[in-house]
């Protein structure tokens, strides 16, 4: 047997571990791949928060690009990534619209007032059953709509900087200019 | 008597634990059935390596109680299934359909059998021993008999 052969073991070895190297640390196994992308945002019929008795649907979404990001009090990265999202909105114009997801109202409508409000409304959901429609497994998560209403791009976890420059703006930039 | 009270308040938080998860009524026992197999095979978004049935995370609970809405409805199993993984991907599902892009997960056990057939082939475990020729006997003779 000649001597290199030898080595197929150490070879096959180095294979599996690579794989195994890479398994653990290339990726979070939390950042699961949306399946909602390119696809419609979800109908609903849900309560504004404030404003009792007002309800909004997909209608109120449509007809113009949205940031629609799911938020809660009890939720710490949230109020981390509030000042970044109220920058964003601010300064690319582009509506940003709440979805309070299994949290007291009164406490979300105390929250905003304590730390800013940069959401044109938010929509209530307290059961979490519109965040199983929207695929949304923990807060905070936000969805890039287009006009039409198309899922155009998916954060799961908090907006920062550098998805700001990484992943949101080129995202954006990707639905051409604002019609 | 404060044992007692230990052992009532032990038992109560048991039922309190099995009504959190099983605290369902179906309408019909079948769906109950139908309801606690797809919660084995289905597995919670958040937790890595728990099925829905076993996780205790708020989103699992949000997910049985949208399987439970389903089978209620007159969903068959297939749509449950179909309607969770349209929203959260095949990796709720512990035993995914093939497609295009999930291949290597169905394509690489397979071929891990047949190389390690293969490996085990070549190396001779499955090859019958030649009988010794007179060379090699003479050789042994003499080993045998060089021996001090």
């Amino acid at each position: 047997m000649s001597r290199a052969r030898l080595f197929i073991p150490v070879a096959l070895f180095m294979v599996l571990a690579s794989f195994l190297y890479l398994g653990f640390t290339l990726r979070d196994p939390h950042d699961l791949p949306s399946a909602l992308i390119h696809k419609p945002f979800p109908d609903f019929d849900l309560p504004v928060l404030g404003k009792p008795g007002e309800r909004a649907s997909l209608a109120d979404l449509v007809g113009e690009r949205r940031l629609v990001n799911v938020w809660a009090t009890w939720c710490p990265t949230c109020l981390a990534e509030h000042a970044e999202l109220g920058r964003i909105a601010e300064e690319t114009g582009i509506s940003l619209v709440g979805i309070n997801y299994k949290d007291d109202p009164h406490a979300a409508s105390r929250w905003l007032t304590r730390h800013g409000d940069p959401y044109d409304f938010n929509i209530v959901d307290v059961t979490g059953d519109f965040g199983v429609e929207l695929g949304v497994y923990g807060a905070p998560e936000t969805f890039l709509l287009d006009a039409d209403g198309i899922i155009r791009y998916k954060r799961v976890g908090d907006v920062n900087e550098g998805i700001w420059r990484e992943e949101l703006q080129p995202a954006m930039a990707a639905l051409g200019p604002p019609p | 008597m404060m044992l007692r009270i230990c052992a009532l308040l032990i038992a109560a938080s048991g039922l309190l634990g099995a009504s959190a998860i099983d605290g369902f009524d179906f309408s019909d026992p079948n769906l109950a059935d139908r309801y606690r197999e797809l919660l084995a095979e289905l597995r919670c978004p958040k937790c890595l390596n728990e099925s829905l049935a076993s996780s205790g995370a708020p989103i699992a609970r949000d997910l049985r109680r949208t399987v439970r809405r389903l089978l209620e409805d007159g969903a068959t199993d297939d749509d449950v299934r179909a309607h969770l993984q349209e929203r959260y991907g095949d990796f709720v599902l512990y035993d995914p359909e093939f497609r295009m892009t999930n291949w290597p997960l169905w394509a690489i056990p397979p071929l891990l059998l047949l190389v390690a057939i293969v490996v085990v082939g070549r190396v001779g475990l499955f090859r019958r021993r030649a009988p010794l020729d007179d060379r090699e006997r003479e050789r042994i003779a003499r080993l045998l008999e060089d021996d001090p």
